[in-house]
């Protein structure tokens, strides 16, 4: 049901034609799938895992499941008047806007397939449809740069997500040796049961193609260059959800196929191995994207590298494993969607008041316009880790995992916070407090959104609720076969 | 490994496969558009021989299936539309030869050497013919990126990504006997739109560019630098 809310959705809009109407149904059709979303996490909250046709449903991935749907959901309700903004200038092209509501669905659609089922095969195939659904999203201006993003875009990932695919086969071969019955060899949840017959050569391999296929997606350093490309060119909504929602899910494919590496490899002499590539992969992506913050110009890729930034610090957080570890990255999951959302949201009410996306003519947005000005400030606190935000807290306990693991790997990471905040509050501040261009008009802008969703990060960072703790809980210990709480 | 102590079909099965390398080394090789998607097709071609033949040993009749969709797909249809886009753009007679051939093919017999390789390790767990052909199919997914490396034309870096993708299939076919069909048809789906959305993009790159010489797609890159 969760799922298929939004496939109608796409092949409804895809047929109509006002523009009042599609954007409020595709608002209709973002609701209706959080309402079912909702509803399917408090089955599995009380009655356990769900399994069956070909989905599988856990505490892990039903919310991520929820996160997505909602983020879908706020995105929407932003695109409307932005996107009807974009119209009027004449940007784009009625038949463009039916495209780009259809696809806008067609993106979740691939999304909660790709959470939700149980077959490998399954999920590459729905992470490569949401490459395909949101590539002609990237070059929807139509100007030589998107188009330029957009092509970088399609081939760097189409690239990376046929090396996973090469992951998946290798998988699958290795499942047929240890497998009663090889023609189920890619069910997620019967290679978890049998993981410890896998054979662990060939899972090692493997996982090696994975991380390459499924990290370029991810945007992990040395394959990143498509993202902020892709996230500064396309329309704004579609870079909230692109660093919202579809590096998560990456990272999701990664996640479990890690779990399923590791089973395979507890008896051989390197029982790490995926954890430790993926800690390297990670931290690379981290301290690279933090020294290139420094340098940027565009508002948009600016905020596109520290998304890079914070992908990576996950990525080396599910490395280390470990129930800390794995709670705090299940945390900054949640708590970087929600804010990078939304300050993508604000950038793009920023960028039509300056009527640019350059950062050096983007100047005194709190005079113009305060609810904008004030939201980017607050959500750039909160991204660059500011207590009382709940970035703080996941990065505290993220910090403080690696001090128990990997005590000289912390000087690191705080090093690269520091080289991050510095970066993003170095381009900020004459943004905000600079001084207005004379004639600089506020827009009609929607902060509805943005309140909603910093408001949830800041509830997070004071007090996580019990029910919510409890959740996270019980996905990392579906992760890390241990308990925090 | 011996060759003869296969049976004659494993052994034709071993053949095709490496004729799919070969035809990887000759599209990597080729100057000319037009003939670099002829011997794309012929690749196409081999591969669903190849597939058929595996299905005709195993008995398997969704290995049949995919056979059919990989020649109607990757041997008929897809040639055909990069055929139809390059007459419409006008590109027959272009040319776009490797910068330095010797190299590029040496790099190419270096990545056959390297995915033997990488392949070594499960040598004690399987046939020597799944296994040969497993560092195959490897070598042909690595010349497709190197295709896609060294060439400046969109088109046959379309190529290349393509017959990357047919070095997964010859995979995925061959050493695990087919995915489930679910797989494989989702797979060939997205295949077919991404065949369809890279014609889309021939069109918008020549409209914005004029020319599909995608070393002009630079313009992001300068964003980079400090003014």
């Amino acid at each position: 049901m969760t799922v298929f809310v939004p496939l109608m959705g796409t092949l409804v809009l895809a047929g109509i034609r006002s523009l009042q109407l599609a954007g409020r149904l595709n608002l209709g059709f973002c609701a209706t799938t959080l309402a079912a979303a909702l509803g399917l996490a408090l089955r599995i909250l009380q009655g356990g895992d769900l399994t069956g046709h070909g989905f599988h449903v856990d505490a892990f991935n039903v919310y991520l499941v929820v996160l997505t749907a909602f983020v879908g959901l706020t995105t929407a309700i932003f695109s409307r008047p932005y996107m009807a903004h974009v119209c009027r200038e004449g940007r784009v092209t009625e038949r463009r806007m039916r495209l780009y509501h259809s696809m806008f669905q067609g993106f979740l659609f691939t999304m909660l397939l790709a959470l939700t089922t149980d077959n490998l095969g399954v999920l590459w195939v729905a992470v490569e449809g949401a490459t395909l659904a949101t590539v002609l999203l990237v070059s929807l201006y139509r100007t030589p740069e998107s188009i330029e993003a957009a092509w970088k875009y399609f081939i760097l990932c189409g690239v990376g997500i046929a090396l996973a695919l090469f992951g998946t086969v290798l998988v699958y071969f290795a499942a047929q040796h240890a497998l009663a019955d090889p023609s189920r060899g890619l069910s997620w949840t019967v290679l978890y049961g049998e993981a410890a017959r896998l054979h662990p050569t060939v899972m090692a391999i493997a996982f090696v193609f994975l991380l390459v296929g499924y990290g370029t997606k991810v945007g992990l350093v040395p394959l990143h260059n498509w993202l902020p490309d892709a996230h500064s060119e396309g329309p704004t909504p579609m870079s909230a959800v692109l660093s919202g929602l579809l590096l998560n899910v990456a990272l999701y494919a990664v996640v479990r196929f890690k779990m399923l590496v590791d089973g395979a490899l507890v008896a051989s002499d390197q029982p790490g191995i995926a954890g430790e590539l993926m800690m390297g992969f990670g931290l690379i992506s981290f301290l690279v994207a933090g020294l290139f913050l420094h340098r940027q110009r565009d508002i948009k890729r600016m905020f596109s590298y520290s998304s890079i930034e914070h992908m990576g610090l996950m990525t080396f957080a599910f490395g280390i494993g470990g129930p800390l570890a794995t709670f705090g990255a299940l945390l900054h999951m949640l708590v970087h969607s929600l804010t990078k959302s939304a300050i993508f949201v604000t950038v793009g009410h920023a960028s039509h008041i300056a009527g640019t996306q350059t950062i050096e003519q983007i100047r005194g947005l709190i005079r113009t316009q305060p609810a904008v000005g004030w939201g980017l400030l607050i959500g750039v606190a909160a991204i660059a880790g500011f207590p009382p935000f709940g970035v703080f807290t996941s990065e505290f306990l993220l910090l403080s995992a690696t001090m128990q693991s990997w005590p000289w790997l912390t000087s690191v990471l705080l090093f690269g916070l520091v080289v991050a905040f510095a970066g993003l509050f170095r381009h900020l501040h004459p943004m905000v407090y600079g001084k207005a261009p004379e004639g600089q008009q506020p827009v009609a802008a929607n902060m509805l959104p943005v309140m909603v969703h910093l408001g949830l990060v800041l509830w997070l960072g004071i007090a996580i609720p019990a029910f919510l703790a409890h959740w996270l809980d019980q996905a990392t210990w579906l992760i890390s076969g241990g308990h925090l709480l | 490994m011996i060759l003869t102590q296969l049976t004659l079909v494993e052994q034709a099965v071993f053949v095709l496969a490496a004729l799919v390398l070969f035809l990887s080394f000759s599209i990597l090789a080729q100057a000319r558009l037009v003939a670099g998607i002829h011997v794309f097709a012929w690749q196409g071609a081999v591969l669903a021989g190849a597939t058929g033949l595996v299905a005709l040993v195993d008995g398997e009749p969704h290995l049949l299936v995919s056979a059919g969709l990989t020649l109607a797909l990757k041997a008929l249809l897809i040639p055909w539309m990069l055929h139809r886009l390059v007459r419409r753009l006008e590109l027959e007679r272009h040319l776009d030869p490797l910068p330095r051939p010797a190299v590029a093919l040496m790099l190419g017999a270096a990545l056959v050497i390297f995915s033997y390789w990488v392949v070594v390790p499960i040598e004690r767990l399987e046939l020597a013919t799944t296994r040969n052909i497993l560092s195959l199919s490897l070598a042909v997914v690595l010349l497709g990126l190197l295709i896609m490396v060294t060439r400046r034309q969109a088109v046959t870096q379309v190529i290349g990504f393509m017959s990357m993708e047919n070095g997964l299939f010859l995979a995925a076919a061959t050493a695990t006997h087919g995915m489930p069909l679910v797989v494989e048809l989702g797979v060939a789906f997205d295949v077919l739109v991404a065949a369809v959305l890279f014609g889309v993009f021939f069109l918008q790159i020549s409209e914005s560019i004029e020319s599909l010489d995608v070393d002009r797609l630079n313009r992001l890159s300068a964003w980079e630098d400090e003014p």
